[in-house]
């Protein structure tokens, strides 16, 4: 391009420049106005819509994903609602309370603080010899709970998780308390169960009879287990929270 | 001067406006103001040629807008409309380096 044309397109540049008002100029003013308000009216939608930039696999996999969590919600909301109608009706406090009540009944046996009655075994050891030793007392208790039995009594002493046996000067000590032969048990469970396990050939009884002593078992249908294990406030332990 | 004075003016009214672009008018906008755009940097170059025609300019325009939305529509309706956008675009894009090109030659004379 030679030295002339250019500037005669300078020339040209200053002339379009310059504000004149010929009809051409307001038309291209007028086209420009336009453009310019086009132009920011598209930048500004874009800039407003931010998953229209999205590719579509993207936009898929979004929506997959807000149409899973709008499912979990959705099951989570029919769960609550299903939880809430529950306790709203009026029978069903009844139902919580009975089942509370239940279970208080159970931890109550298993903790030995009420007197319970049922069916059962009641097991008389005699031994003149005095060769009992705490083996045997503790091979029994663990031959009544294997065979079933829900609530235990050696002598007046209810045997719980916490029971604990000595012989003293052969005396038989329970949970610190002496029981003066012949030592008396009482389990309840199902009778026949109980008395079946105690009789395991190389069990209790048999063990019992080499020691020089003797047994009697009775099954009755109902029994009453009527000694208490007055708990005492735990003083290491802690439920973990 | 004056038209740079309109497309300053249009700028400031789209600011202060915010008009509501319509969703169905969405793609047609875009490559319309890029065609315009190219007719504008087209006009600019024919100015400095010496061959500026206003009503050459103001047919070009629109020519250029309603040709760039009839292919984007026709894409639309065949289904490859963001395909055909994007071809629309680059030959659309082209143009415009040419025509800067030509500008800057005219100007720099490189």
């Amino acid at each position: 391009m030679s030295a002339p044309v250019r500037a005669a397109a300078w020339r040209r540049l200053k002339r379009l420049g310059g504000p004149r008002l010929t009809r051409g100029n307001l038309l291209a003013a007028g086209v420009t106005l336009l453009l310019g308000v086009a132009l920011v009216a598209q930048v500004q939608s874009t800039a407003a819509s931010d998953l229209e930039e999205l590719r579509e696999e993207d936009l898929i996999a979004l929506l997959d994903d807000v149409t899973n969590r709008a499912d979990k919600l959705e099951a989570e909301v029919r769960r609550l609602e299903q939880d809430k109608a529950r306790l709203e009706a009026g029978g069903d406090d009844d139902a919580a309370a009975r089942a509370a009540e239940r279970r208080l009944e159970s931890y109550q046996i298993l903790a030995g603080t009420v007197p319970v009655s049922g069916p059962g075994v009641e097991v008389v050891v005699r031994d003149p010899e005095r060769e009992l030793n705490t083996t045997i007392v503790i091979d029994v208790i663990q031959e009544l709970r294997d065979g079933g039995s829900e609530a235990i009594q050696i002598g007046e002493v209810r045997v719980v998780a916490s029971t604990w046996v000595e012989m003293r000067r052969d005396t038989l000590v329970v949970d610190g308390t002496s029981v003066s032969a012949p030592y008396e048990v009482l389990a309840i469970g199902d009778p026949h169960t109980l008395a079946g396990a105690l009789a395991i050939p190389g069990g209790f009884i048999d063990n019992v009879r080499r020691s020089g002593g003797s047994v009697d078992v009775v099954e009755r249908p109902d029994m009453v287990v009527d000694a208490l294990h007055e708990p005492s406030p735990h003083q290491y332990a802690r439920p973990v929270p | 001067m004056i038209p740079v004075l309109g497309l300053v003016v249009g700028v400031v009214l789209g600011l202060l406006l915010q008009p509501e672009v319509p969703l169905w008018l969405e793609p047609y906008l875009a490559i319309a103001v890029i065609a315009a755009l190219d007719a504008v940097f087209g006009g600019v170059r024919a100015g400095l040629e010496g061959v500026f025609n206003d009503r050459i300019f103001v047919i070009s325009i629109a020519s250029n807008v309603v040709v760039a939305a009839l292919i984007v529509f026709l894409g639309i309706q065949l289904g490859v409309g963001a395909q055909l956008s994007t071809g629309v675009v680059v030959v659309l894009g082209l143009r415009i380096f040419s025509n800067v090109a030509a500008i800057r030659r005219h100007l720099l004379g490189a």
